[in-house]
């Protein structure tokens, strides 16, 4: 009966893990955008064409590794349209990333379209002989796919990026008042060309996360609105990379735990339960920032504006 | 000017006789309406069978086209309405969710003949049609029930309608005939086609010890799931042996092609009459059963076949009274049948399935 529990147990906390990391690298691609002062919208837009580049790529060589990179450059490619937009032609940011995100999923859609039901290997969690092994822990902490530890690398990275190195507070001198930081004499439109592309980069890699590893398969639209969560996931961890980890984690969380209780034939409605993880993950972080000083010092001042160096 | 006189009258008789005879052999234009793209390898790749059934069969005399992953709504209308105008004779609507647009455009182009599958409203220019799945599950289920070890068996479903929850049903009779113990535990996905929602739910089923799973819902995402984890899986609307080698113990299968081609007969030769609804099962060969994996004994091989010539014959239906729900209340009786009408409006899980339907 407890051995029963425990690994039941198990495999819903692997589930966690995986419906939480491709959350994680959307949004920390765009924590990193929005810290430069630049609102891209085109997240679900970026995740998909990542999505079906790196999926073509593992059909057409077999590599996982290199389906990855095909990811991110699709996406950092995608992304790079929109930072022409918005840095030289001083479109809207808003409208842009939205005609970014319909775009991305018109154009994933049309090259995916021979892909479509192409079954393929997705890659498999890491095996450590001797440590996956140990009970309990060892397939709770050495048994994930590889994706899952980058993540909490990822996090880490850009927390300290952020925090205590120059370039990180340059960034974030240009989102905050990018004016001053010209004046200063930074390169502003290529900070953030750069943080743009970074942030493409990254949400392809989560749209690949899904093509390749949680379902391996092609299928239109198939990130369902992830990007539009990771989004909101930034802006309620008040642009805090730890924040968003365990935003990411919570929604995984109880997104796996709601399916749980409806198979198990608990009497709550099954509709409510779908509700469950995003209700659950709002209120989860409003409330760890709820100290309005807190918010207004760290969304970044110049988010959303567009930068004329002369003006 | 006479012989211009009649070169033109003789050129504009010869333009006549040429636009008559165009008339006369210009090939009939059948629309389909597709749900969500034809590589979902399930559903809709099922009605793409029959609409190249009925290419392979009529040849020059039809021209076909077809539009993908149209949503339910209003696209639906604006798709079906620009067949309409466009002078299509025949609209093959294959989604549940398109019966209102569909409706709605017959109603002002009486000429045009409109099918809708799935559905249950009809007009004097709209026909129904469906298929009697619950046959197929049926046998599917005398599968499921033989090869569970742990008595756990998942089901991942759409949305909680008549449909499903007849397909929920008549699998559990088929697993509780040849296994009391075993129980059917559903996820509701909420989506037609969600291959990240299904996956998930099919893990979650894995995890709490499931070893046979099957779906109601448009990709092989659980099928996948079930592959990777080393358990068995059924498949429904196709035969999905490609995407679990392994796994892929059966399907329920539909076969659309025959009632196409006897429908777009129909049109070519000016029989079709609209108003009637078809709903035929094994006995018409639109419903089939997925060759058997290596792994399913002959006994339940043979388990199978005997049921399908008892359905067949009318010797057994999986709806054949008593049946009880799952909170134990007797809903059929003994020695009766449920009506069509009842299964139709199917709204409660017969014994076997854990939970309650929500509503």
């Amino acid at each position: 009966m407890i051995g029963f529990e425990v690994e039941t147990l198990i495999a819903i906390l692997l589930g966690v893990a995986r419906g939480a990391t491709p959350l994680v690298f959307a949004a920390i691609g765009e924590l990193i955008t929005e810290k430069s002062g630049v609102l891209n919208l085109g997240v679900e837009g970026m995740m998909l064409v990542g999505a079906v580049s790196g999926f073509i790529t593992v059909v057409v060589t077999g590599s996982p590794v290199l389906g990855f990179f095909a990811a991110m450059l699709a996406g950092a490619l995608l992304s790079s349209l929109f930072a022409v937009l918005v840095l030289f032609l001083h479109t809207n940011q808003v409208a842009s990333g939205l005609s970014l995100t319909i775009f991305g999923i018109g154009l994933s859609a049309f090259f995916g379209l021979g892909y479509i039901g192409t079954p393929i290997k997705g890659l498999q969690a890491i095996h450590i002989p001797g440590l996956s092994e140990i009970a309990i822990i060892g397939p709770l902490v050495f048994g994930h796919d590889i994706m899952v530890y980058l993540a909490f690398v990822l996090v880490a990275a850009t927390a300290w990026f952020l925090g205590k190195s120059r370039w990180g507070m340059i960034l974030r001198a240009v989102g905050e008042s990018h004016h001053a930081a010209h004046a200063i004499g930074y390169p502003v439109v290529a900070i953030r060309f750069a943080a743009i592309l970074f942030g493409g980069a990254m949400c392809g890699l989560a749209g690949a996360y899904i093509s390749l590893i949680y379902t391996p398969m092609w299928a239109e639209n198939m990130t369902a609105g992830r990007g539009w969560i990771a989004l909101a996931l930034v802006v309620f961890a008040t642009w805090k990379p730890g924040r968003a980890l365990i935003g990411a984690y919570l929604f995984g969380g109880v997104t796996i735990l709601q399916l749980n209780v409806q198979s198990l034939g608990v009497d709550v409605s099954a509709h409510l339960m779908n509700m469950l993880p995003y209700i659950a993950t709002i209120l989860v972080l409003v409330l760890i920032s709820r100290d309005e000083t807190k918010i207004r010092l760290n969304a970044p001042a110049c988010l959303g504006k567009p930068f004329r160096a002369d003006g | 000017m006479s012989k211009k006189l009649l070169a033109g009258v003789l050129g504009a008789a010869a333009l006549m006789m040429g636009a008559a005879s165009a008339q006369a052999d210009e090939p009939a234009k059948i629309g389909f309406v597709y749900v969500s793209p034809i590589g979902d390898a399930g559903y809709t790749y099922q009605h793409d069978l029959g609409r190249k059934a009925i290419e392979e069969k009529f040849g020059d005399k039809i021209k076909v086209s077809f539009v993908e992953s149209v949503a339910e709504g209003p696209d639906a209308e604006r798709v079906v309405m620009n067949y309409a105008k466009s002078g299509y004779k025949a609209v093959f609507a294959t989604s549940f969710g398109y019966m209102n647009p569909t409706l709605k455009v017959a109603k002002r182009f009486p000429k045009v003949a409109f099918e809708h599958a799935t559905g249950y409203k009809r007009a004097a220019n709209v026909n129904t049609y469906q298929a009697r799945f619950y046959e197929s599950r049926y046998l599917t289920g005398l599968v499921a029930g033989s090869m569970t070890k742990s008595n756990i068996i998942g089901y991942v479903a759409a949305f909680p309608i008549p449909e499903v929850v007849r397909g929920i049903n008549a699998f559990t009779r088929g697993i509780r005939a040849v296994n009391d113990k075993a129980q059917v535990r559903v996820i509701w996905t909420n989506s037609w086609f969600d291959p990240g929602k299904e996956r998930e739910a099919a893990d979650t089923l894995i995890g709490q010890k499931a070893d046979v799973l099957t779906m109601h819902a448009d990709s092989p995402a659980t099928i996948q799931a079930a592959e990777d984890a080393g358990i068995y899986a059924i498949g429904y609307n196709s035969d999905f042996a490609k995407f679990g080698p392994n796994s892929h113990l059966t399907s329920s299968v539909t076969n659309w092609a025959p009632y196409y081609v006897k429908r777009v007969g129909e049109i070519l030769d000016g029989s079709w009459k609209g108003n009637q609804d078809t709903w035929e099962g094994l006995s018409a060969d639109m419903v089939q059963v997925a060759p058997f994996h290596k792994d399913v004994p002959q006994d339940v091989r043979d388990r199978v076949e005997q049921a399908k010539a008892d359905i067949i014959a009318g010797k057994l239906h999986p709806f054949a009274g008593p049946i009880n729900d799952n909170e134990g209340k007797e809903r059929v009786a003994g020695g009766q049948t449920m009506s069509d009408g009842d299964m139709l409006g199917f709204n409660w899980y017969v014994e076997g399935v854990v939970g309650k339907l929500p509503n």
